[in-house]
């Protein structure tokens, strides 16, 4: 009968196979990444620093600092030249956000379209805690209410006790 | 059966902001570029080194302008849907042969065949930034007096060009 083979043994070649490739993919990656930079630290510091409030386009969720896509690379070259000649902060990010939108900023921007985006946590909040507030309100207040307790309650109550007293009585 | 209708009321807003989030496509980035004038450019062409192509060459016609490039695997998909394009004579096509080796790139187009009037050569992605493209291929439907009307990101589908592409086409061909 064919079956497919579990043994341990080829279950660690094949873990010893996986490895391999892993290491070899990532060895060809960190190989690629030499990327041209000056020897001048205090720009490079400045490259860095800008690079940290782009997006990567192609990895959407890393700054261009993070990221080796090559668009990425590319723009730091851009951003290197442009300070290089330079222009300021400023004048790059807008060259930047005229070329990719706001969506290049990881930061958003405050404006008519982007106001859910800052302001819908804290009125979440405010409204969660409006909202427990409002609870626990009602749960005090039922408990005031309930310190009094009906004639037929009373009773109830009393005949529970007594009954829990003769129990405990026959069993000593 | 009243304390039920708060949770379902709150499942289903939320069911709706999934399913709408669902089918947004997060790689689509909307272009700031639509409605501008088409970033200048003046590049050597593909074909013949030692002539140039210029934005300003093309001013005055409706025109398409393809970004591509031979390592580029979904320009497989969409480039019979070009060449097609190309042999009906619908608009013109321009290539932005994007980051690419000229060698390559003319090898590509003679296997594959060649939709483009023209491709400019981007060796250096430097158009290809000044468009603000990410991911190619894309595809910029410009007007007449050069401005950008319509960005379409990744490979060009026959739906996509006969539903949105062409009659915009036909639109801005009809506008003085």
């Amino acid at each position: 009968m064919l079956r497919p083979d579990f043994s341990a043994n080829s279950l660690r070649r094949f873990m010893v196979a996986l490895a391999t490739m892993f290491l070899v993919a990532s060895w060809s990656v960190w190989a690629g990444e030499a990327a041209p930079a000056s020897d001048d630290p205090a720009l490079e510091k400045r490259v860095t620093a800008l690079s940290e409030l782009l997006r990567c386009l192609v990895c959407q969720n890393q700054t261009i600092a993070d990221s080796h896509a090559d668009l990425a690379i590319d723009l730091k070259n851009q951003i290197r030249e442009k300070l290089r000649a330079g222009e300021s902060e400023k004048q790059i990010i807008d060259y930047m956000v005229a070329r990719y939108g706001d969506f290049v900023l990881y930061k958003p921007p405050v404006k008519a379209a982007t106001v859910i985006l800052w302001v819908g946590p804290f009125v979440l909040l405010l409204g969660g805690i409006g909202f427990l507030m409002m609870k626990v309100r009602g749960r005090i207040r039922q408990a005031r209410e309930g310190e009094v307790l009906t004639e037929a309650e009373r009773e109830r109550a009393a005949a529970l006790l007594e009954e829990d007293q003769i129990e405990k009585g026959t069993t000593r | 059966m009243g304390r039920y209708l708060i949770p379902l009321g709150i499942f289903v807003v939320l069911v709706g902001f999934l399913a709408v989030g669902l089918n947004l496509n997060p790689r689509e980035v909307p272009s700031p570029l639509i409605d501008k004038p088409a970033p200048a450019f003046s590049v050597s062409q593909l074909h013949q080194a030692d002539k140039t192509i210029a934005r300003d060459d093309l001013k005055g016609k409706v025109w398409l302008l393809n970004v591509w490039a031979s390592w580029c695997v979904s320009c497989r998909q969409e480039h019979p849907v070009l060449v097609d394009l190309a042999k009906s004579g619908a608009v013109p096509i321009y290539g932005l042969n994007y980051k690419d080796q000229r060698e390559a790139g003319l090898k590509w187009l003679a296997e594959h065949g060649n939709p483009y009037v023209i491709s400019a050569f981007d060796h250096d992605g430097r158009v290809g930034i000044d468009y603000g493209v990410y991911g190619v291929p894309e595809t910029f439907l410009i007007d007449k007096a050069g401005v950008i009307r319509y960005k379409h990101i990744g490979p060009v589908t026959p739906d996509a060009l006969k539903d949105i592409i062409l009659p915009k086409v036909k639109e801005l061909n009809a506008a003085s």
